[in-house]
């Protein structure tokens, strides 16, 4: 073999060994909390609320309690970031006050989450009082996804080519006329990738939930948004923290996880399903 | 010939610049009803800078500047406070590669109605039809107006460009170099049809292919680098240039 094949031969090899590993990976999470979980997943856990210190009984109201966080989140975050990312791609001007912004909005994804919590019960627990409730929750994991779905929606939208842009001017399009029926429908599906990845991290989120809205232990399901709620990952973390019985609690921590998996694929295949729909006029 | 002929469209000693650059210097010429004008240069000579000066397409670009007037049908565009969007319906465009909407052919043609307020089922799918047949495409794809336009060839393409461009019925009609990527035989058609569309419409069109500009235009511009060397009838630009440099390019011996 010549040298030059053979080092393209190692290197193959290596892209090939990374993208098995990563499969690899991902299937073992998926197997071992499938095995672990299934186990105390029935009708019963699914639909009732839980009792004797969480050992029996089922966990739905933590389900429900992470959906109406998560969809709460993204009914904030999605409008926002959308109108954000439209106001820097299409409308802003070039200036160093612009620059700035979108720098605070990059540095914005790399505060810690816990830090997203603590500035939740500062400003919408305690100042703005709504309490620790699904509101506070909602806001805080929504502030904390908003600058993921601003770069998502940006990148979808700096990918639609300008000739599109330019083809509906010179028709005598307006430009919101252009943004609104042009371009963010080609954007779409980018914009849909980066709700999915969103969804994913609101809804497996702990830390900015732990003060702003979640709680051990409720009776029933939430009322309205003021409520306080349950929530799978908070749930998971307090089954393996606290409580007296904690080889029955990790039974069901698994559980509680395989659901959270299941919720975030189910999710992220509705968005997927919204993608392909709009691909329909797309197949170059 | 040209003092017969009526002036649409008149650009007076026109500088634009991109940031310090300048790329236009002091062009002065006018367009003349119901006439196909080309404009020829080499890359870079400015030809399709100024094209879209004529529907202020350029102000889409940051750092840019235009100094001088352009007078449509003696007011001038530049002029502030001016309809911008008025004058885009009035003044319409082909670019450079084929751009149609990611929709169905159907969508891409109402597109420009819809814009502009018109819903009236009927006038619309009167339009839609009268304008593919304006661009020759009506036989081809009558059976399947309701499909993706990205699905047509790239000629296709291009004619439903235009297509799209007449639906609205503007009056006067930019091509930015609108065969550059296509094949000879769909150049061929839409050479055709620009020859056919001059009865109603004003047509300017930039080209690098000074052949197309012979064959399909009445009046010639030559550009380059940045100025208007020479303006004239096709026929005397083609057989008697005054310039030198007009010379040598429709010659070949740069370009």
């Amino acid at each position: 073999m010549k040298k030059n094949t053979r080092i393209q031969f190692l290197g193959f090899g290596f892209l090939y060994l990374s993208i098995i590993l990563a499969v690899l990976t991902l299937g073992a999470i998926i197997y071992f909390i499938t095995v672990n979980g299934i186990k105390v997943i029935s009708w019963e856990f699914l639909t009732r609320v839980p009792r004797h210190a969480m050992t029996q009984g089922g966990i739905a109201p933590a389900l429900v309690g992470t959906f109406y966080l998560t969809v709460g989140a993204i009914l904030f975050a999605l409008p926002m970031g959308l109108a954000c990312a439209i106001y820097l791609t299409e409308y802003s001007p070039k200036s160093s006050i612009v620059n700035l912004l979108r720098m605070s909005i990059n540095n914005l994804a790399g505060v810690p989450s816990v830090v997203f919590g603590l500035f939740g019960l500062t400003v919408f627990v305690k100042f703005c009082g709504f309490g620790v409730s699904i509101l506070s929750g909602s806001l805080t994991l929504g502030i904390m996804i908003l600058p993921g779905i601003i770069s998502a929606a940006q990148e979808a939208l700096i990918a639609v080519p300008q000739s599109l842009r330019e083809a509906s001017l010179a028709l005598g399009a307006t430009q919101w006329q252009t943004i609104r029926k042009i371009v963010l429908p080609s954007a779409t599906p980018g914009i849909l990738t980066g709700v999915i990845l969103s969804v994913g991290r609101a809804a497996g989120e702990t830390a900015p939930i732990m003060f702003t809205a979640a709680t051990f232990y409720t009776r029933g399901f939430p009322h309205s948004v003021m409520d306080e709620v349950m929530a799978l990952p908070y749930h998971i973390y307090a089954l393996m923290t606290e409580g007296t019985f904690p080889e029955r609690q990790t039974m069901i921590a698994y559980g509680c996880a395989l659901l959270l998996l299941f919720l975030v694929l189910m999710v992220s295949g509705l968005a997927i399903y919204l993608r392909q729909k709009q691909r329909k006029y797309e197949f170059v | 010939m040209s003092s017969f002929e009526k002036v649409r469209i008149r650009a007076e000693n026109v500088n634009f610049y991109y940031g310090s650059k300048q790329t236009l210097k002091d062009v002065s010429m006018s367009i003349f009803k119901n006439r196909v004008t080309a404009i020829i240069g080499p890359s870079g000579c400015g030809k399709s800078t100024f094209i879209r000066l004529l529907n202020r397409m350029n102000d889409l670009i940051p750092n840019t500047r235009v100094e001088g007037r352009i007078l449509l049908d003696s007011e001038n565009i530049y002029e502030p406070g001016v309809d911008v969007v008025a004058l885009r319906r009035k003044v319409g465009m082909v670019f450079q590669k084929p751009n149609p909407f990611p929709k169905s052919i159907r969508d891409n043609l109402s597109f420009g109605l819809k814009v502009n307020g018109i819903n009236d089922a009927e006038f619309i799918e009167n339009t839609v039809r009268r304008s593919l047949e304006e661009s020759a495409l009506w036989e081809e794809v009558k059976d399947r107006l309701h499909e993706s336009a990205l699905k047509l060839s790239g000629g296709q393409q291009q004619r439903l460009c235009i297509a799209r461009c007449l639906a609205v019925a503007p009056e006067v009609i930019l091509f930015d170099e609108p065969c550059a990527s296509l094949d000879p035989i769909s150049t061929k058609r839409i050479e055709e049809l620009i020859e056919q569309l001059k009865e109603h419409y004003t047509i300017v069109i930039v080209t690098h292919n000074m052949q197309q500009a012979a064959r399909i235009s009445d009046y010639t511009a030559f550009m380059y680098l940045g100025e208007l060397i020479e303006f004239g009838t096709t026929e005397k630009i083609f057989t008697v240039p005054e310039d030198k440099r007009t010379e040598e390019y429709i010659t070949g011996k740069f370009g």
